[in-house]
């Protein structure tokens, strides 16, 4: 069973429907005795960083995730929800994430050329980097996904496991043993999004 | 780099697709949830509902629609018509819309983007608007076009964008129907004026009027139209690979 964390931010509906369509069981709660019982973990996210990591230290579940990467639970982070693994956040100032993974998550504006238009929004190529992981499974190096973000996972080292290219490298996967991160929206990227989820379940052990 | 998108726009009234469709094996033509899952499995980048139904049980049949539709296909879907309030906006995004679209509702509540985006995100409101020459000028219209609201149409989508829409749709009601290619004019005029994507509407009679927008104005996002797809007069995937064919970037 998957547990998708209810914290009051994202496109909840779309990731169980996602989660129904590939045959895996996947509850939807906010709840830490619920979510404790799941094989694996996804943290959604939409809006603004700040705002999201309130929400998740207001119901003790920071506390939580970090006690369940800890104990090797795979949790897959999708755009905000990735962005919050990291240390901090600039956006809006500077707000602390989980820390679970060593990084920054700064605005897109800071590296790409002027005049591209911001959020990075819409379809692009993924391109792997020479950091496997299990999530890129079924999945083809130049396969399309979706995006809608202003912001980026910086200075994460050998964890990046795939860019998009906007006049910039931009992060767009994330790995590090049994912590995952997608920047784009699996949920949104038909197809090759689906067989993203699909190794995230098949990982370690069945949902 | 990012590729320039194809838009299917579907018009729903009282859970049903409203202009008739033309294509082969679909068991139900005018099931929005039949249409939508044919187009997400052939080639469509996104696709936008609009609901034009005017009464209540109506626009609950939509939102039931909507859930059905999220529930099986799994690009961006993006929902229009009949947006007035915040309220709104929350029934058709707890049914897996990804973005809203706001026409005659922000027409009559400027307020209306400001707080959507406030609450939702840039990323999520898109302004539609209809426009239409007059006396020289481009103007916006409301009500499905009917309506002429007097106000410049530029200036009006800047103002949007400024309070927070993500994104706009432009109709244009002048080349909407003649099937002779987009308004390029228009377009040019609203690419210049704001930063955010712009999607093309009104006007696609052929594969070539795609490549003329997307050649002649590159900061123009996506090409949205309907009936020529729902007639099957353009395929989709034929249409992309034209595209692809003449070096504009397209998810194959």
């Amino acid at each position: 069973m998957v547990g998708l964390i209810d914290y009051g931010v994202g496109n909840l509906f779309s990731l169980k429907s996602s989660f129904d369509a590939i045959g895996q069981t996947a509850v939807v709660s906010g709840e830490k005795a619920v979510l404790e019982k799941a094989d694996k973990i996804v943290l959604p996210g939409v809006g603004a960083f700040a705002d999201a990591a309130e929400k998740l230290r207001t119901a003790g579940l920071d506390e939580f995730l970090c006690r369940e990467a800890e104990k090797g639970k795979p949790i897959l982070g999708i755009c905000l929800g990735m962005q919050l693994l990291f240390d901090y956040s600039l956006e809006y100032g500077r707000h602390r994430g989980l820390g679970l993974l060593r990084g920054v998550v700064r605005p897109i504006a800071d590296v790409i050329p002027a005049g591209l238009k911001i959020p990075h929004m819409g379809w692009n190529a993924l391109n792997f980097t020479q950091n496997p992981t299990p999530l890129f499974r079924y999945i083809r190096e130049g396969d399309p996904v979706y995006f809608v973000h202003s912001y980026y996972a910086a200075d994460c080292g050998d964890r990046v496991t795939a860019t998009a290219e906007y006049g910039a490298p931009l992060t767009a996967a994330v790995s590090q043993n049994n912590l995952h991160g997608c920047q784009f929206h699996p949920e949104k990227s038909g197809r090759v999004g689906l067989n993203i989820l699909r190794a995230f379940c098949e990982e370690n052990e069945p949902c | 780099m990012i590729t320039k998108r194809i838009i299917p726009c579907l018009d729903v009234r009282d859970g049903r697709v409203v202009k008739g469709v033309n294509f082969m094996g679909l068991n139900d033509v005018s099931s929005p949830v039949e249409l939508a899952s044919y187009y997400s499995e052939h080639g469509a980048d996104e696709l936008v509902f609009y609901d034009i139904t005017a009464s209540a049980e109506g626009r609950r049949l939509f939102t039931d629609i909507l859930c059905e539709t999220a529930r099986r296909v799994f690009i961006p879907l993006t929902v229009g018509g009949g947006i007035n309030t915040l309220d709104d906006f929350d029934r058709v995004l707890k049914c897996g819309a990804d973005k809203v679209s706001v026409n005659s509702g922000a027409l009559r509540n400027p307020g209306l983007i400001g707080e959507a985006a406030k609450r939702y995100g840039n990323q999520c409101v898109v302004l539609s608007a209809d426009v239409k020459r007059v006396d020289g000028s481009f103007r916006v219209f409301a009500k499905g076009g009917r309506e002429d609201t007097g106000r410049e149409a530029i200036e009006w989508i800047r103002s949007g964008v400024e309070a927070g829409a993500g994104e706009v749709v432009v109709n244009s009601i002048d080349t909407d129907g003649v099937r002779r290619g987009f308004d390029l004019e228009l377009l040019a005029a609203v690419t210049d004026a704001v930063s955010v994507p712009v999607i093309a509407s009104g006007g696609a009679g052929s594969a070539d009027d795609f490549v003329t927008l997307f050649k002649t104005l590159p900061r123009v996002d996506a090409g949205l139209a309907a009936s020529v797809f729902h007639f099957g007069e353009i395929d989709i995937p034929t249409l992309k690979k034209t595209l692809a064919e003449a070096d504009i970037p397209m998810r194959l």
